[in-house]
């Protein structure tokens, strides 16, 4: 070897050593995530439920593996978690987020409780070209959303889907003549109640549907008694309530206490959520309501475990496992870019086919297409039964 | 709907009224402190009813019989500690009227966020008495009937003892002239204590009554500490069985809109009626108007 090779060598050891050094400095110490959400007030419970468990388990999962996994600086770096209260003021969520996005400087800012949170949020993520994973969110205008708003991405759909698969299961229990024509139909009187309804009531007339009783209640109602005797009174084969979690268990227990039942009793946000189990216990038995989950997907019975072990409560079983699901998407785009650039994570979020404990999950215009829309409480489970067309969906029960 | 199920329906949730405005009634009425928070000791009633069930399997009944003292001996501390300062440097009834109001609201959140940190801040529900009852031909829920006996006997509780016994003509005299109560031998100081413990005591029975069919969360005080003021407000001040027949009216109100005229609108007929109440009588439906 002469002096000139040696030299050369020397050199190269000294640039790439150089570049590892340069690389570490330039890692950061730890990726600054932060969120905003209804920590206290109205839409506490809703956001207690379902979003901030999961984003405190993932956070865990994430740091016991050492960190998320960039490869530009050939390492694993931790997670810190920014977590800030809006009090269930859409205003104050607005400048919150902004905030943390300008002056907080973090580096990803995981999505809000609702649907009216997230889409008021929205346009902040997509001003400054943060993806905004809005799993809770049903609305109708999602498809031209998602063209106006590049970095945001919807998993529930939308309340016409929600009316189909509903509409599409009691058509084939007709036809197995397990159920007759009479429809229910109550809503909660606010934006969710008011989404579904429309929706639904063209399917079931489509449908050949006879809609024996129909009405609306406020949200902060205190009694359902009249509505429920009123829809008794009308012998109905099915009873449908797009309900919020409050007033759905008031209906299931009030429908109870009157002896009302339906061949198929269905309520909306609330039948999913462990505090349903936890309030009817063997009662819940046969409900149908929005939601449902596969507990077959491999790693769902883990990830179930984990959220009773690290957050103190079970998931609920609609929106639950697909906010887990979404931050592995979240989590897989960034190894896959390999750094913290949010224009790539985007794309990669948009485009790339993830594993996760809902199912492998491809999003198609920046959307989940597939998705349950009802589930049923079957042996103290809340399975998913619709779309029947949905992997390892299980048929209703109905005597 | 059957007339009778109209008039079932229409007493349960005007006894519900009734009920949480009772306590707030003592407090506000009697001991003169207005107390925002009056809904978080309901919601902290609630929340102990849920876990003595769930965790010991104690009957909502029998968490009343023992929580009762619990609440008495809770807000007899509260009122000392934080209230009895408020009262010996306020000079007159309406300024501590004002630093009641800043105080209790800071105490809302002081016990929201106790909660919140305890508990959580997911709904929380059991199931206690939603048994079918008939009652004047219509079925009822048992646990509902509860509220509404309850707020019947704690009504006539508050009255008896107010009408009736030495202490509670006290207590009235202190309601309708605090500076000269003194005069006649009265120990203002030490019966607001009492006035605004017992309150807090009601407030207890309330937020145990209620626990067993409402979801219960951190944040569901300040829907009661509302209502509790519309109809004591309406009942006039001081006044229990003004409240108890404001909460009642207020509740037939509600019942008769939703059935006759719409549903979405009972928010809007119930503050109607109270406007209406409060253009015609400033002082409540039995309140004495006061100089």
């Amino acid at each position: 070897m002469n002096v000139r090779s040696m030299l050369r060598l020397a050199a190269a050891a000294v640039l790439s050593l150089a570049a590892t050094i340069a690389a570490a400095q330039d890692a950061p110490e730890k990726i600054r995530i932060g969120y905003v959400a209804s920590l206290s007030g109205p839409l506490a419970p809703g956001t207690l439920t379902t979003t901030v468990p999961n984003y405190r388990l993932w956070v865990k999962d994430v740091n016991d593996r050492g960190g998320l996994m960039l490869s530009k600086y050939g390492k694993r770096i931790p997670v810190e978690l920014i977590e800030l209260d809006d009090r269930s003021n859409i205003e104050d969520a607005v400048r919150l987020t902004e905030r943390l996005m300008t002056s907080e400087k973090v580096d990803l800012v995981l999505a809000p409780w609702g649907t009216g949170t997230n889409l008021a949020v929205a346009p902040v993520y997509h001003k400054h070209g943060y993806p905004l994973l809005a799993v809770t969110a049903v609305n109708e205008k999602i498809p031209e959303l998602t063209k106006r708003w590049k970095d945001v991405f919807f998993y529930l759909g939308m309340p016409s889907e929600a009316s189909k698969a509903l509409v599409d299961m009691l058509s084939a229990l007709r036809q197995q003549g397990k159920i007759g024509d009479k429809v229910a139909l109550l809503a909660v009187a606010q934006q969710f109640g008011a989404e579904l309804i429309g929706p639904a009531k063209e399917a079931l007339a489509a449908g050949g549907f006879d809609i024996v009783y129909e009405a609306s209640y406020p949200v902060d109602v205190k009694d359902l008694t009249p509505q429920i005797k009123a829809a008794q009174a009308a012998a109905p084969d099915t009873f449908i309530a797009f309900s919020y979690p409050r007033d759905t268990l008031m209906l299931v227990e009030t429908a109870q206490v009157n002896g009302f039942r339906p061949k198929v009793f269905y309520t909306a946000v609330g039948t999913a959520f462990p505090v349903f189990k936890q309030k009817f216990g063997d009662k819940a038995e046969g409900i149908f309501g929005i939601g449902g989950w596969d507990p077959t997907v491999p790693g769902a019975q883990d990830y179930f475990k984990r959220h009773v072990a690290v957050t103190g409560q079970e998931p609920d079983r609609w929106a639950s496992p697909l906010t887990y699901a979404s931050l592995q998407m979240l989590e897989q785009a960034i190894e896959k870019v390999g750094e913290i650039d949010r224009e790539k994570i985007s794309a990669s979020l948009g485009s790339d086919t993830f594993q996760t404990i809902a199912g492998p999950i491809r999003l198609e215009n920046n959307r989940l297409v597939k998705q349950w829309w009802v589930g049923q409480w079957q042996g103290g489970e809340f399975k998913g039964v619709a779309p029947a067309d949905m992997p390892n969906a299980v048929p209703p029960v109905v005597d | 709907m059957a007339f009778a199920d109209l008039i079932m329906t229409a007493l349960l949730s005007g006894g519900l009224y009734a009920l949480v405005s009772v306590g707030l009634n003592l407090q506000y009425g009697v001991a003169r402190i207005l107390d925002l928070a009056y809904g978080e000791l309901m919601m902290l009633a609630a929340f102990g009813t849920f876990w003595a069930f769930t965790l010991a399997g104690l009957s909502p009944l029998l968490t009343l019989v023992l929580g009762a003292p619990v609440a008495f001996a809770f807000n007899l501390l509260l009122f000392r500690l934080v209230f009895r300062p408020l009262v010996r440097r306020s000079r007159d009834r309406a300024s501590l009227e004002v630093n009641a109001i800043l105080s209790t609201f800071g105490l809302v959140f002081l016990l929201q966020g106790a909660a919140l940190a305890l508990w959580g801040g997911s709904d929380r529900a059991y199931s206690y008495l939603a048994e079918p009852v008939t009652v004047l031909g219509s079925v009822t829920a048992a646990n509902r009937l509860l509220a509404l006996a309850g707020a019947l006997v704690t009504a006539a509780a508050a009255y008896l003892v107010l009408r009736f016994t030495r202490t509670g003509r006290a207590l009235r005299a202190i309601a309708s002239n605090a500076a000269s109560a003194p005069l006649v031998g009265i120990d203002v100081e030490r019966l607001s204590g009492w006035a605004f413990a017992a309150g807090g005591l009601l407030a207890g029975v309330a937020g145990v009554l209620v626990s067993s069919f409402i979801n219960i969360n951190p944040a569901i005080g300040t829907e009661y500490t509302m209502k509790a003021l519309i109809v004591v407000t309406m009942g006039g001040i001081g006044n229990v069985l003004g409240g108890l027949l404001a909460g009642l009216a207020l509740g037939f109100a509600e019942t008769m809109g939703a059935a006759f005229i719409d549903p979405g609108l009972v928010t809007a007929i119930a503050f109607a009626l109270f406007i209406l109440v409060l253009v015609l009588r400033p002082e409540g439906l039995l309140g004495r108007r006061r100089r």
